[in-house]
């Protein structure tokens, strides 16, 4: 009869080295979220603290006065606000067909494949790019010039890759088992898109829509030879009109006229009105997923 | 109109089904009775839910499938280039292994398919709603709570929703793909219930991996193994004296 051997257990000091090295393991990790949301939160409080002073009901609705050294803001908000729409209104739909067909129809082949690569490609051009891009199709070669236009469909352009991979995505999400139910009953594909598969991918369209939204209103460089202009005496009267936008206004504040001392805190203000909005944006967005998660049970 | 009980329903003609190289149902001949129960059994594999699957054309819809030779119904091969899959699975519906309602209300589950085809009024809707929960023995669990998710149902629920479901469309053929696997043996017993009073009403085939489901509710039953349809005959005649040494292994549980 053989004795059975005791379980090997390591040495006390072995053990104690490994609960060390766990031990230093876990404090950079902890070290490195500690740090990364302190930058966030420094940003965040740091434009607040800078900009909340300014802000006021007037500095919200009144025109600027006296070259940006007084007044409001109020043209450029409402210029973000039509340009971020207006990118919208050509992105969303042009998106979310686009992701229809690659997701739905176009079956896996080599051009399916390079398509797929191109939009997520897309999603990585710097935005400045998409600027000139803007600047020689649509304000030169279309002639829409410098206009609300020309910057809507700019930024359409930027943020069309990101809706149609968002689309994608919550698409993809949505189990076959529906997909065949509805062959089932006897439904024509399109009539199981329409009827099935858009409204359960519906929350996760737009909460991508949403993220598109919050990018294409914080971005300056697009808009920079399509859209923004420094000065404007008057709100926007069409979509021709050149506009203010908030991210462009902040930029001028910084880099041109002649009272830096009166012009950097509206500057604060300005981003401050930005962020909130922006960060606005994506706290809709998340509610709306966290919504949706809940009620999904599938 | 004359009854005429147990005439050819769906006549299969040499069937044969590849995916891809994979020539997964071999030279199927049989025929499905009307207003019957017949079951399809065999083991794992064994290609029975290809085969219940070619019945409305289900397979259509995957890629690599090659489906050879004729499913005669009324007169007509479904494979006929005048036939519409849409239209072929309007009478011949489906129920599914997995409980699969639309993520929508109760009552949008039986009403998406009302309107595909064509019905639009809210009253006509309405009343087919109505019947066909009552038909599918669900319409008293859910007569207050039609406009809930189907999803706030049980497995056993849901099922029977996806029943009344293509009861709704008035199909003369419902196929089950081993539609208790996923539930309960007294949700199971409910499903079986219902589907003996369907046959009053309907054709219906019935894939199915447990025998004693298949004896207990069938007419007819063809034993499957390995893509070849081994043996077809009366379930009583089937599961007594099996004329194949096959099937009686297999019904006698020595493999499977």
């Amino acid at each position: 009869m053989e004795m059975t051997q005791p379980i090997q257990l390591s040495p006390k000091s072995l053990s104690n080295r490994r609960k060390l090295i766990q031990r230093i393991g876990f404090s950079i990790i902890f070290l490195s979220l500690i740090i990364s949301i302190f930058f966030l939160f420094v940003i965040v409080i740091f434009v607040a603290i800078r900009g909340a002073g300014v802000i006021d009901w007037e500095f919200l609705t009144a025109m600027p006065r006296k070259s940006m050294t007084e007044g409001g803001i109020l043209p450029a908000i409402l210029g973000t606000f039509y340009l971020s729409i207006g990118a919208v209104f050509f992105a969303l739909p042009l998106g979310i067909l686009a992701a229809i067909y690659l997701n739905e129809y176009a079956g896996e082949n080599l051009l399916v494949r390079i398509i797929k690569m191109g939009i997520n490609n897309l999603a990585g051009v710097p935005s400045i790019v998409f600027g000139l891009f803007g600047l020689a199709i649509f304000v030169k070669f279309f002639g829409f010039g410098v206009s609300i236009l020309s910057g809507a469909l700019t930024l359409a352009t930027m943020i069309l890759p990101v809706i149609i991979s968002t689309t994608v995505e919550a698409l993809k999400s949505i189990p076959d088992s529906f997909r065949e139910a509805g062959y089932g009953v006897g439904a024509t594909k399109w009539q199981i898109i329409r009827g099935i598969i858009l409204p359960a991918a519906l929350p996760g369209i737009l909460t991508g829509t949403i993220l598109g939204i919050g990018r294409a209103a914080g971005e300056t460089a697009p808009i920079l030879f399509t859209a923004a202009t420094f000065f404007s005496r008057r709100l926007p009267g069409s979509v021709m009109d050149e506009v203010l936008a908030l991210p462009y206004h902040i930029y001028a504040l910084m880099t041109e006229g002649t009272h830096p001392d009166a012009q950097v805190p509206i500057a604060y203000g300005t981003a401050l009105v930005l962020l909130i909005l922006v960060l606005g944006l994506d706290l809709i967005a998340i509610v709306i997923r966290t919504r949706s998660r809940k009620k999904k049970l599938w | 109109m004359v009854e005429i009980k147990n005439d050819n329903r769906i006549l299969i003609e040499k069937l044969n089904v590849h995916f891809g190289n994979n020539h997964v149902l071999i030279d199927i001949d049989f025929p499905i009775k009307a207003n019957s129960i017949t079951a399809i059994i065999g083991p794992s594999g064994c290609g029975k839910s290809t085969l219940i699957r070619c019945l409305d054309r289900m397979n259509d819809i995957i890629p690599s499938a090659c489906v050879a030779g004729k499913i005669i119904l009324d007169n007509i091969d479904i494979h006929d280039p005048s036939y519409e899959p849409y239209d072929l699975r309007k009478k011949v519906g489906m129920v599914f292994q997995k409980p699969n309602p639309f993520p929508k209300s109760i009552y949008e589950n039986l009403a998406f398919g009302l309107r595909i085809h064509g019905i639009r009024k809210k009253e006509a809707i309405e009343k087919r709603v109505v019947e066909a929960l009552n038909a599918a023995a669900l319409w008293d669990e859910v007569k207050d709570r039609l406009h809930e998710s189907a999803f706030s149902l049980s497995g056993g629920q849901q099922q029977r929703l996806c029943i009344a479901r293509t009861l709704a469309i008035e199909p003369e053929v419902i196929l089950f793909d081993e539609p208790c696997s996923a539930l309960d043996p007294i949700s199971t017993g409910k499903i079986e219930d219902l589907m003996v009073r369907l046959k009053e009403k309907y054709t219906i085939v019935i894939v199915t991996h447990n025998m004693q489901q298949a004896a207990r509710i069938s007419d007819y039953t063809g034993f499957l193994y390995l893509g070849r349809l081994i043996e077809y005959d009366e379930t009583k005649k089937l599961f007594t004296a099996p004329r194949e040494k096959l099937t009686e292994n297999y019904i006698t549980g020595r493999f499977g």
